[in-house]
C-alpha cells in the first residue's frame, strides 16, 4: 500500500509542468557542479593574458574574460561555490528556525513571544543590508556570506513553523493525543512536524533560489568569495566595467543566475502543489 | 461488591468552573471574560449514558474537556472512579487516562492525515506504559474488531475511509485500554443521518459489551433520548435541568427544556401543536449577572425572575430544575403524556 501511495506521488509530479521544468533546470546545474569537481573544459584559474577575449570556440565554448580565463569553466566551477553557500545557509536556517519555531509553537506564552519578537527584530533589516553588516564587521569571504546569509534565514523558518504549527495545534487530533497522555514534545514529533513538513520544504526550495540570488549580490559587492575562486556575482561584478566592449561576458553569468532562481522558484512551485494536502486529498 | 461499586460513580462532578480571560481591549480597563461553565454537578453510574443537551456556546464542550482534563480547570471537582483528577499535573494524570478517553466530534480532524490506522488506534496505549509489539497489535485487532472493522484495515490511512468509518476507528481508539468511561462530543452531528444510527447502534452494543459509561454531549434531542438513561440540560454554563430521559421527555420541568422539545420536528402528526418558540441565540456568556440565566429569553419571565436566581431542586423522583415555576411547567405537561 505504500506502493499505491508513492505511484501516486509520482504521478502527481509528471503531472505537475512547473515540477518537471524546474526539476530539469536544477538537475542541470547540479550535474554541472558535479562534473566542475573534476572535469571542466578549460581552466577557470589559469591566467594567460595573451588570450583575453578569445571569442567562442571549440577551444573556448563561451570565449574568454579580461585576464584569459575559460568563461565556461568559471561559472561550472562558480555553480559549485553558489551551491555550497546556499546549501549551508539554508540548512543553518532550516534547523534553527524551524527548531524555534516548533518550540514557540509547543510552549507558547513567553517563549512564543520573545522568539517571534526576535524575528520581527531582524526582519526589520534588509537581508542584504544585515548581510553587508556582517561582513563588514568580520571581514568579506565566502563562509562569512554563507553565515550572514544562514542568519537571516532563520526568522524565515521560524515564522513559518510557528504559525503553521500552531494551526496544527489547535487540530482535534492533536487533542485526541493530549488525551492519550502524550507530551508536547511527543506530539511536535509525532504530528506537528510530518504536518507541516511539506510546507517546510518548499519554503527551502524557494529560500535556496534567495539565497544563490544573495550570494551572487554580496560577491557582486566584493563582500562574498573572494578572487580567484570562481563566482557569479564577481563575474558579472568584472564584466560591468566591460558592458560596451564585451556584453556577453555580464550575459553569461546573468543567465546562469536566473537559471537557477527561476528553476528553484518553479521547483517549489510544483511541489506546492504535489505536496499540498488539499490537492492530494481530492483524488 | 455490587453495593460499593454502586456507590462509587464513574463520574463526580461537583462545582465545576471554568471562565477564560479575553484579551485586554484598553490598557486600563478590566480584561473581560466568558463565563463558560458556573458551577457544574452531576454524576455518572456505571454502565449507564448522561446525555449533555444544549445550544451551540452553552458550554457543553468545555466541559467535556474539563472532565478530559485537557485544560485547567479554575475550581471544583472531577472524580472518575472516586479519584480526583483537578489539580494533578499533565505527568500525573497520564497513568489515569486510561480509564478515561473520548471520542470527538468530527471523524475528519480528530484522526492524524499522515498515521495509519494501527497507530491511531494504538495512541491511547502511550498512557498504559510500555507493552509488547505482539500485544499492541492483537489489542488493536481487537479494537478494530469490536467496531466493525477488519483487521487488513491497520495498515490504511485515514482518507481511505468514509465518515461514518472514520468515526468507528476513532472510537476504536477510545475503546482500546478497556476505559470505564467514555466523552462523547457530538460524536455523530458530523454523520449521515443514515450512518448516524449505525454509529448509535453500535455505542449500545458496545456499552452492553464492556459495561462502558458514556457522557454523551449532543444538541440532537433525538439521539439523546434514543442513547441516555439520564439527560442533563445546559445554559450558559449551568445546568437548568436534570433527570431521566423518560421524565425530562415527558414532564420538561424547565421552559428551556420544553422550548428544546417543541423544537424537534415531529412527522406525520398532522395538527398543531402549542409549542414556544425560542429567538435569538445563546448571548450573556461574558457578563456576571443576578437572577435566572434564562430570563432574556424566557416566555414566562416574572420580575422575581430577574433577581433571585431558581436553585437547581428536586421536582420528582431524580429529577431536578431551576426554575420558579416547574411545578406549574410539569402541570402544563401532564396532559400532552
Amino acid at each position: 500500500m505504500s506502493d499505491t501511495r508513492s505511484l501516486s506521488f509520482l504521478s502527481r509530479c509528471r503531472r505537475s509542468r512547473s515540477f518537471m521544468v524546474g526539476g530539469i533546470m536544477t538537475a542541470f546545474l547540479l550535474v554541472c557542479a558535479a562534473i566542475s569537481l573534476f572535469w571542466t573544459p578549460g581552466s577557470a584559474y589559469d591566467i594567460t593574458i595573451a588570450n583575453r577575449f578569445l571569442p567562442p570556440s571549440a577551444d573556448h565554448w563561451l570565449g574568454t574574460d579580461r585576464f584569459g580565463r575559460d568563461i565556461a569553466s568559471m561559472l561550472m566551477t562558480g555553480t559549485q561555490n553558489s551551491i555550497v553557500v546556499a546549501v549551508v545557509a539554508v540548512s543553518i536556517g532550516l534547523s534553527m528556525g524551524v527548531s524555534l519555531g516548533l518550540l514557540a509553537a509547543a510552549r507558547r506564552g513567553w517563549t512564543e513571544e520573545i522568539i517571534m519578537r526576535l524575528s520581527d527584530f531582524s526582519f526589520a533589516f534588509p537581508a542584504i543590508l544585515s548581510a553587508i553588516m556582517l561582513t563588514a564587521i568580520f571581514g568579506p569571504g565566502g563562509v562569512n556570506s554563507i553565515l550572514a546569509i544562514g542568519l537571516y534565514n532563520i526568522p524565515v523558518f521560524a515564522r513559518l513553523t510557528r504559525g503553521s504549527a500552531n494551526a496544527i495545534w489547535a487540530r482535534e487530533f492533536v487533542m485526541a493525543a493530549r488525551a492519550s497522555g502524550k507530551g508536547r514534545l511527543r506530539i511536535t514529533f509525532e504530528h506537528i512536524l510530518p504536518n507541516i513538513l511539506s510546507i517546510i520544504i518548499v519554503q527551502a526550495t524557494i529560500l535556496f533560489a534567495i539565497a544563490i540570488l544573495a550570494e551572487a549580490a554580496l560577491s557582486y559587492l566584493g563582500l562574498g568569495t573572494q578572487p580567484p575562486e570562481p563566482s557569479w556575482g564577481r563575474m558579472l561584478n568584472e564584466a560591468q566595467t566591460l558592458m560596451f566592449l564585451d556584453p556577453m561576458q555580464a550575459v553569461y553569468p546573468g543567465l546562469a543566475i536566473a537559471t537557477a532562481v527561476f528553476g528553484l522558484n518553479l521547483l517549489g512551485d510544483g511541489l506546492r502543489d504535489i505536496l499540498d494536502p488539499r490537492l492530494s486529498r481530492k483524488r | 461488591m455490587t453495593d460499593e461499586s454502586r456507590s462509587i460513580p464513574v463520574l463526580e462532578v461537583r462545582d465545576l468552573v471554568r471562565h477564560y480571560r479575553l484579551p485586554r481591549e484598553s490598557l486600563f480597563s478590566e480584561p473581560g471574560h466568558v463565563y463558560a461553565l458556573n458551577g457544574v454537578t452531576f454524576e455518572i453510574q456505571k454502565g449507564k449514558s448522561f446525555g449533555i443537551v444544549g445550544e451551540s456556546g452553552c458550554g457543553k464542550s468545555t466541559l467535556a474537556r474539563n472532565v478530559m482534563a485537557l485544560e485547567d480547570t479554575d475550581s471544583g471537582s472531577v472524580k472518575i472512579l472516586g479519584k480526583e483528577v483537578v489539580g494533578l499535573s499533565f505527568d500525573q494524570l497520564r497513568p489515569l487516562r486510561r480509564h478515561f478517553q473520548m471520542v470527538f466530534q468530527d471523524p475528519y480532524g480528530s484522526l492524524d492525515p499522515h498515521h495509519t490506522v494501527g497507530r491511531i488506534v494504538a495512541e491511547p496505549l502511550a498512557a498504559v506504559g510500555p507493552i509488547s509489539k505482539e500485544e499492541k497489535d492483537s489489542r488493536v485487532a481487537e479494537a478494530l474488531k469490536s467496531v466493525g472493522l477488519k483487521p487488513q484495515d491497520v495498515s490504511k490511512y485515514p482518507h481511505e475511509f468514509s465518515g461514518g468509518q472514520r468515526q468507528r476507528i476513532a472510537i476504536a481508539r477510545a475503546l482500546i485500554t478497556h476505559p470505564e468511561l467514555i466523552v462523547a462530543d457530538e460524536p455523530v452531528s458530523a454523520l449521515d443521518v443514515s450512518v448516524q444510527a449505525q454509529v448509535l447502534n453500535l455505542l449500545k452494543d458496545l456499552q452492553k459489551e464492556f459495561g462502558v459509561t458514556y457522557m454523551f454531549i449532543s444538541h440532537d434531542l433525538a439521539v439523546v433520548e434514543y442513547l441516555c438513561d439520564e439527560v442533563a440540560v445546559m445554559y450558559l454554563g449551568e445546568i437548568v435541568e436534570k433527570g431521566r430521559t423518560e421524565d425530562m421527555f415527558n414532564t420538561p420541568a424547565h421552559p428551556y427544556t420544553r422550548i428544546l422539545l417543541d423544537a424537534v420536528p415531529k412527522p406525520g402528526s398532522g395538527q398543531k401543536r402549542s409549542r414556544i418558540k425560542l429567538k435569538g441565540n445563546v448571548t450573556g456568556q461574558t457578563e456576571r449577572r443576578t437572577g435566572c440565566v434564562f430570563r432574556d429569553r424566557c416566555p414566562m419571565a416574572q420580575d422575581v425572575c430577574r433577581e433571585v436566581k431558581p436553585p437547581l431542586t428536586p421536582v420528582g423522583e431524580a429529577h431536578l430544575a431551576a426554575c420558579h415555576f416547574s411545578d406549574e411547567m410539569i402541570k402544563k405537561a401532564q396532559p400532552h403524556s
